[in-house]
């Protein structure tokens, strides 16, 4: 004790580092996981850190996914099959062997198949996999698949792509070296978790501004330099308000608009449909000649005031609407929150940034009319936006609202603004469309999901009827680019549209966070008919961990954890891609499952083979994938393309296109999991018209030729739809559907007010939620670490709020929507817009899951906030309900939920509170201290 | 030995940036994990799956809701959140050090970093009383004092790529809002950051002289009036019409 | 702070332990034989029991040994110490008394030094916390030293040294009270020097780093009501002080000595429930608790 003792400074890290990707959420990155013998000389996981060499984040780690470890050893694992064996809800199981389980499954399949294949409803949530899983439905026959994109933020890809051929979400991303004012729209965590974080990161450093709008500061909104603290549901007016400010001071920027959107494109004054040439190319006026010219000729310099026989250019179009007093700051402060000197003040901002601070980066590159530039303009403002704006009923026009603004500002692909990730961007042209062609016995005669450009694209039957049971790509809703997931339950239960046999679910807690009216859902999931038998006759599902959702499925195919099985991030997919690269990722077992589960994929292989689904046997009838690893590597979607780009080809050498390669994921491995391919410098902005982009596009397989395209300020697959309302064409819309088709699908951005539908006038509180950065979901809480830093959630409440209702701290209200009442604990925020309440999302959990003790907080303390929101709106008393959700794509309108507000008593538990659900996996252990190592 | 040494050859330390802390957390499980399989005994947890879960952790992240004072610039003023992590200061005066009945708690002579002798630590929990910061925390699995290492074992380990050699917290911040390095020397990247922007100490009163610096947030909320920027909305059309016209004149110019 | 028990018991006893050896040690009462054995006796039971349960609270007990290196700079060190010390110095001089009939006086007065050394050593650990500005003041070794004493006295039967030591200890608890209540205010510790924002405006805490409790909270942050240890002061008050003052203004009895005495030591139990309770830490500040 004399002196200070000395210490082993370099003790051993671990005995192997593994590379793989992360999956404690979707943003899927690089991790290096240290393995370290234990005493019983096995190799387990010691330490997870961030891979530096990865694409996505170059080494850092979000808490999640430095928490894996204890995912991987979370008592909540599910541990074999299950078969129900009390009644459903009950959390009663009994462990089966796989092949009991398969037999089940087939036993209900198979007879479906034969005769009606629309019987099974095939819907995968968090599903990382979805070219795959979509492949295995199409293959079964069933036009009901989809992913959870319906209920995420479909307004806000599918507004991106009609827009301007590609979105925010995890699609596209700032500018982040360049751009010197970053402007985000209702983000409080989105799927590129680590890169946003870095790109503030590398913003603040640099001492750039950002301005965030957001009716909450917390997170990103806190760092902001500039809050704009906006009432919910009103972003489409402040945007359009800053575009009348900027088009009435012409800063906009006009060279850009000419060359690369359709401003300059003719509508046709009848029809308001785009002037075409006899090849369909869009007529733009020629500075040079006066006449209409296809919009790609070279040398044409399109006009954008010139018009042509009453045929006004796009841009007139837009003078007209947004220039208009509507748009006035003064017209648009009281609903929006915003001041009207603010408005302005940061539309000069932009203005000022965007045409004062820009510069030039000295890029050589040759666009598609066969110009060539010495260099590239920066309009260094970037934008970013999530689900803030595009969970609303309105969110679609709203996105579309944004992206115009970014495109007027010529900031779109141009040096410090928004980039796109290969494959975008992609024109929605060459998306494919939704196919829904049912045959017995048959694969579908397409993929299930794709891009509607008229009424013809819909999803309906001969009958009109809607051909998918979530009513995708109908009338109700045209371009539900995703599925509508939230509804499947719902109409599944009501038999609207048709009754189906088997639901059949994957990664997606549907009786509790993951839907609206959690209560109203599990109801469904349990209701029997008059003989007694479920309502949804037979339920499927795959997790890998006690949810809430497991306890309402008659079949359980347990799953493994992310580190125990092999997966693929894949280009044909969501990859993994940023801006200067293509890029796409696998995993792989890093560990051996010490328990009878199995990878959901490779469960979809044997099941296939089982089912003899074309795809998934060979021509002897035997199974044609081993596993998910088997197909990653043999699977051929295209001739040379796979599900990995990288390494392909007999030795390896060819990336993008070639033949299968048996050695490709040792290749993987050996590079730390992942694949990139380096846009070359001069394709690395401009990208839609840069012919330096679209050959190195095509050349890794991404198109099959060139694609360049105007970016459409005017949506014209829109105005079709628009029509057929209006009373052309052989397909329109039913009559009491005529009215909303017409009023929204409108080929310039609007805003509607979504607040009226739900009752503002009773209920003028909007209540919100936010992803806490630290958890995932549902997921996050069976996690020892994670759920210390959320074990529960408060409703946080402006100190407007507060001091009208007498409330503080640890206080509790009750909470009133039209549709139903919550009774939850309270706290205080003083930055936060005084008519909005918010609290964590998926917090709240039901007794009995996840392998907790039943009086855990998440249970007792912690709350939904689903249990307010309803899949319909209330009743307007014209004797139809109407979805809660955007009469374009069908996106599920979480944001517009209005409530009411009371102290209450506070009661012994978060209400509603349900009966616990038997675990079927036992409890946790009381106390942990763990050390792998020796 | 509980006497601090008279000099530390350097002070090494964190910076951590205010204007730029997203409130992750990455940085507390980052350091949880690190920790509990490194430098002495694991950070364990009681009642991990139950009804109240703690556990032991060296790093842990605030939050603050900071209200200006009204200006007649601005009668109302915004709120701001403030996300504020915190872990040991290593302080160049630790009350901590020299409190300790037992020698357990030093102050490294050559790089200044306060670490527990875990075998010598009888658990009194001394140190962690004389801490203003709350830095120290027992672990009630082990029964001895935990604290921030400052990843005494990372920092110089080599079996680490050099460039990984930086506390665990500050290579896994995604926002790049902590930085590592010796603040004794004003030459560091550490200490010009720490000068440019006014890095500042956690209760300078309590005269424990913290090696860790904080970098205030940026003033908030100050875009200039719209007066300022008044001329980059100069109209030069109030309608649709006007504004064709102007647009034949802006054609021609490009 | 978190009063705990161990500790409360420990300084409580030791104090009226170590109070009674100082007594004894000056030869107040001069015993010898057997009452002086009853008397040292009674000494060691408080202060060496008072001792034990001070290891109650120790994460690793075993390693006690260990805390008598630190002397240089830990008070607890220290105290450790000046403990031994003291109680074997006593026992030497004890023996003398119990066996040998003789007091070793210069002994005795070392004894009782290092007895009252203890106490001091004790009050240091408080005293020294900068961060629990309560404690941290000339008057809480003042108020250990006139208790141990004035609770020594009663021991020793010292009646009119008792009375005088009491009024003294009673004066200077009141003493800390009050002045304690300022301390905090007046230490210029606040959650604009702790959090370093106080330039921007005024700061509250927003969501706490961990939804649930973790060590500091349950160590440090130990809310009384205001109304509460108004209540508990005044009966300490009059348990600890004005009772036991007033029962030896009576004329002597054994019974109404035991009474006294036992008044006393309920009263600076609860004094000393209310030293811990009341004494908030600065870490309370980044939990916008005091
Ligand atoms: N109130 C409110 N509700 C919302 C939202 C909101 O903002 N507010 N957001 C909505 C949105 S955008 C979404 S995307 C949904 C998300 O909601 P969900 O899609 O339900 O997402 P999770 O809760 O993450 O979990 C889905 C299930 O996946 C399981 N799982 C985790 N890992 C694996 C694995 O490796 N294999 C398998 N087979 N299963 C696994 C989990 O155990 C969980 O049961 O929530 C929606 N619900
Ligand atoms: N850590 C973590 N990361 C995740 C997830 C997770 O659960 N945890 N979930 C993933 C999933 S599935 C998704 S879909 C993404 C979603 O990522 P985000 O889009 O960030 O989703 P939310 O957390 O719902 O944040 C919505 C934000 O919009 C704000 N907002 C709400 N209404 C409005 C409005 O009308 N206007 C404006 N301007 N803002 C508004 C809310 O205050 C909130 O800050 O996150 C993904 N990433
Ligand atoms: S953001 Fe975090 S959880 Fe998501 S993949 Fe990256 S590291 Fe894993
Ligand atoms: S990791 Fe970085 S950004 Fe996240 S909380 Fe820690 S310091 Fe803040
Ligand atoms: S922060 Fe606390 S524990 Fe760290 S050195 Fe300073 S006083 Fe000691
Ligand atoms: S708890 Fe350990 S380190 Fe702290 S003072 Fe006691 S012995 Fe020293
Ligand atoms: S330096 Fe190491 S020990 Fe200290 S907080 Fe960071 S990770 Fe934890
Ligand atoms: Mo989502």
């Amino acid at each position: 004790m004399g002196k200070q003792p000395d210490l082993e400074l370099s003790p051993k890290v671990s005995d192997e580092i593994r590379q793989t990707t992360c999956y404690m959420c979707a943003c899927r990155c690089g991790i290096n996981v240290h393995m370290k013998e234990g005493p019983d000389g096995e190799k387990k996981v010691a330490y997870i850190e961030g891979n530096r060499d990865h694409p996505v984040n170059q080494g850092v780690l979000c808490a999640k996914g430095s928490a894996g470890i204890m995912q991987v050893n979370a008592p909540s694992r599910l541990r074999a099959p299950l078969k129900r064996v009390g009644p459903r809800g009950s959390g009663e199981f009994e462990e089966i062997s796989w092949d009991e389980a398969y037999t089940i499954a087939e036993g209900w399949l198979r007879p479906i198949r034969e005769t009606d294949p629309s019987k099974l409803a095939f819907f995968t949530g968090r599903d990382q996999s979805q070219s795959f899983t979509s492949f295995w439905a199409q293959n079964f026959g069933t036009p009901n698949y989809a992913a959870h994109g319906g209920f995420c933020s479909v307004n806000m890809a599918a507004a991106g792509i009609y827009t301007m051929g590609g979105a925010f979400w995890e699609f596209g991303q700032p500018d982040w070296d360049h751009t010197k004012l970053f402007m985000l729209f209702g983000v409080a965590e989105d799927h590129d978790s680590n890169p946003i974080k870095m790109g503030l990161g590398k913003i603040k450093a640099r001492g750039a501004k950002v301005i965030g709008v957001n009716p909450i500061r917390s997170g990103y909104n806190a760092v902001a330099d500039e809050w704009v603290g906006i009432t919910p549901g009103t972003d489409g007016l402040f945007i359009l308000a800053m575009v009348h400010c900027l088009m009435k001071a012409g800063k906009i920027d006009l060279d850009y608009l000419a060359r690369w959107t359709n401003a300059p494109v003719l509508v046709d004054k009848e029809t308001g449909l785009l002037l075409r040439d006899k090849d369909g190319k869009e007529l733009v006026i020629d500075r040079k000649t006066g006449k209409p010219t296809a919009f790609d000729t070279p040398g044409v310099q399109p006009d954008l005031s010139a018009t042509h026989d009453g045929h006004k250019p796009v841009l007139h179009h837009m003078a007209e609407r947004y220039m208009a007093d509507e748009y006035a700051p003064e017209n648009v402060a009281e609903r929006t929150g915003i001041p009207a000197d603010k408005i302005r003040a940061i539309a000069a901002e932009l203005a000022r940034v965007a045409f004062e601070e820009s510069f030039e980066l000295p890029i050589t590159w040759t666009d598609f009319r066969g110009e060539t530039h010495t260099s590239m303009t920066a309009r260094p403002v970037a934008m970013h936006s999530m689900r803030g704006i595009s969970a609303h009923a309105n969110g679609f026009q709203t996105c579309r609202a944004l992206h115009v603004l970014q495109i007027i500002l010529g900031s779109v692909e141009a040096p410090g603004g928004f980039r796109f990730k290969p494959p975008y961007p992609k024109p929605s042209k060459i998306h494919p469309k939704p196919h829904c062609k049912v045959t017995p016995g048959q694969p579908l005669d397409g993929p299930h999901l794709g891009f509607v450009h008229g009424p013809e694209d819909l999803a309906l039957k001969e009958d009109g009827t809607p051909a998918r049971i979530d009513k995708a790509y109908t009338w109700e809703n045209p371009m539900s680019a995703h599925g509508l997931m939230h509804m499947v339950i719902s109409n599944a239960y009501a038999g609207d549209p048709y009754k189906i046999d088997t639901l059949f679910m994957y990664m997606a807690n549907m009786s509790w966070n993951s839907s609206m009216n959690s209560g109203g859902v599990m109801q469904m999931l349990t209701d029997t008919d008059e003989n007694g038998d479920y309502v949804i006759p037979h339920i499927i599902y795959s997790d890998a961990y006690s949810s809430e959702m497991v306890a309402y499925a008659d079949l359980i195919l347990p799953d493994t954890t992310y580190l125990e099985r092999h997966d693929c991030i894949s280009l044909l997919d969501r990859p993994i891609c940023e801006a200067d690269g293509a890029a796409d990722a696998i995993r792989w077992p890093v560990i051996e499952p010490d328990r009878n589960v199995k990878g959901f994929q490779s469960a979809l292989c044997d099941l296939g083979a089982r089912l003899g689904l074309p795809g998934f046997t060979n021509e002897d009838g035997s199974q044609k994938y081993a596993d998910y690893g088997d197909y990653i590597v043999n699977h051929i979607r295209k001739p040379g393309i796979g599900p990995l780009a990288g390494w392909r080809g007999e030795n390896g050498d060819q990336h993008g296109r070639g033949d299968v390669n048996p050695d490709q994921l040792n290749r993987y491995i050996e590079n730390g999991g992942f694949f990139v391919k380096h846009v070359p410098e001069g394709a690395s902005y401009m990208k839609p018209w840069n012919s330096g982009y679209q050959d190195w596009a095509v050349e890794t397989g991404l198109y099959d030729t060139p694609q360049p395209y105007l970016f459409s300020l005017y949506v014209e697959p829109m105005q079709k739809f628009r029509r057929a309302a209006e009373g052309h064409g052989d397909i329109q819309p039913p009559e009491h559907l005529r009215e909303q088709v017409r009023e929204n699908m409108d080929p310039l951005p609007f805003w509607s007010d979504p607040a009226p539908a739900n009752l503002v006038d009773e209920y003028p509180i909007t209540a919100l939620t936010q992803r806490p950065m630290a958890m995932y979901h549902s997921w996050g809480t069976q996690n020892a670490w994670l759920r210390q830093l959320h074990g529960h959630n408060p409703l946080y409440m402006p100190t407007k709020l507060m001091r009208e209702n007498g409330l503080k701290d640890g206080d509790w209200a009750k909470v009133t929507s039209p549709h139903g009442t919550i009774t939850v604990p309270v706290m205080e925020m003083a930055a936060l817009n005084e008519n909005t309440v918010w609290t964590w999302n998926a917090i709240g959990k039901r007794k009995g899951a996840w392998a907790l003790d039943e009086n855990a907080p998440e249970a007792t303390k912690g709350f939904l906030l689903n249990h307010l929101i309803h899949e319909l709106l209330p009743p307007k008393g014209d004797g139809h309900r109407w979805t809660n959700s955007d009469p374009i794509t069908g996106q599920a309108a979480w944001f517009d939920l209005k409530v009411r507000i009371e102290k209450a008593a506070a009661p012994a538990e978060s209400q509603p509170a349900y009966p616990p659900i038997k675990s079927p996996v036992g409890k946790g252990p009381k106390d942990l201290a763990w050390k792998v190592g020796t | 030995m509980t006497q601090l040494p008279t000099k530390t050859d350097k002070k090494l330390g964190l910076v951590i940036d205010l204007d730029t802390c997203v409130g992750c957390h990455a940085c507390v499980i980052s350091c949880k994990g690190w920790n509990t399989e490194n430098y002495g005994a694991p950070l364990s947890d009681q009642d991990a799956y139950g009804e109240n879960p703690t556990g032991t952790f060296l790093n842990r992240v605030h939050s603050y809701e900071v209200t200006p004072l009204a200006s007649s610039a601005k009668p109302h003023p915004a709120a701001q959140t403030i996300h504020f992590p915190k872990s040991c200061l290593h302080c160049e005066d630790a009350p901590c050090v020299t409190v300790c009945p037992t020698g357990a708690s030093y102050k490294r002579a050559e790089d200044g970093i306060v670490l527990v002798n875990e075998a010598d630590c009888i658990g009194c929990g001394l140190c962690a009383w004389a801490c203003p910061y709350g830095a120290r925390e027992l672990d009630q699995d082990e029964g001895v004092m935990k604290k921030c290492t400052l990843c005494v074992d990372r920092i110089y380990n080599e079996n680490i790529p050099e460039i990984d050699r930086v506390p665990s917290c500050v290579r896994t911040c995604p926002a790049g809002a902590r930085h590592f390095g010796d603040l004794g020397d004003p030459d560091s990247d550490v200490s010009k950051l720490v000068a440019e922007r006014d890095g500042m100490d956690l209760m300078p009163e309590q005269g424990t002289k913290p090696v860790n610096k904080y970098l205030p947030p940026r003033p908030k909320d100050d875009l200039p009036e719209f007066d300022v920027l008044a001329p980059y909305l100069e109209p030069v059309a109030e309608n649709p019409g006007g504004f064709i016209g102007w647009l034949d004149k802006a054609l021609e110019k490009i | 702070m978190h009063p705990a028990p161990s500790v409360i018991i420990f300084t409580t006893l030791s104090g009226l332990g170590f109070g009674l050896l100082v007594f004894l040690g000056l030869g107040m009462p001069s015993v010898t034989g057997w009452t002086a054995f009853w008397f040292f006796l009674i000494g060691y039971v408080l202060a060496v029991g008072g001792l034990l349960s001070s290891t109650f609270h120790l994460g690793h007990p075993e390693r006690a040994w260990k805390a008598f290196s630190q002397w240089k700079t830990s008070w607890l060190s220290r105290e450790g110490i000046c403990a031994v010390a003291a109680l074997i110095v006593m026992a030497l001089y004890g023996a003398g008394l119990v066996f040998f009939q003789s007091q070793w006086a210069v002994l005795g007065w070392l004894g009782a030094l290092l007895s009252l050394g203890t106490v001091f050593t004790t009050s240091m650990i408080y005293a020294q916390m900068k961060t629990v500005p309560r404690w941290h003041m000339p008057w809480t070794p003042a108020k250990f030293l006139t208790l141990s004493l004035a609770g020594g006295a009663l021991l020793a039967g010292q009646v009119t040294l008792a009375i005088v030591l009491l009024i003294l200890a009673g004066a200077i608890t009141l003493a800390t009270w009050i002045i304690g209540d300022g301390q905090f205010a007046k230490s210029g510790t606040d959650m604009q020097t702790a959090t370093g924002l106080g330039a921007i405006g005024q700061v509250k805490a927003f969501e706490p780093p961990h939804t649930g409790t973790n060590y500091l909270l349950r160590e440090f942050v130990h809310v009384v009501g205001r109304k509460h240890s108004q209540k508990l002061r005044i009966i300490s008050g009059v348990l600890a002080f004005a009772l036991p003052i007033l029962l030896l203004l009576l004329p002597f009895s054994h019974a109404i000595a035991v009474l006294a005495i036992a008044s006393h030591l309920a009263g600076v139990l609860t004094a000393r429930w209310l030293f811990f309770a009341e004494a908030e830490h600065v870490v309370g500040l980044y939990y916008g608790k005091r």
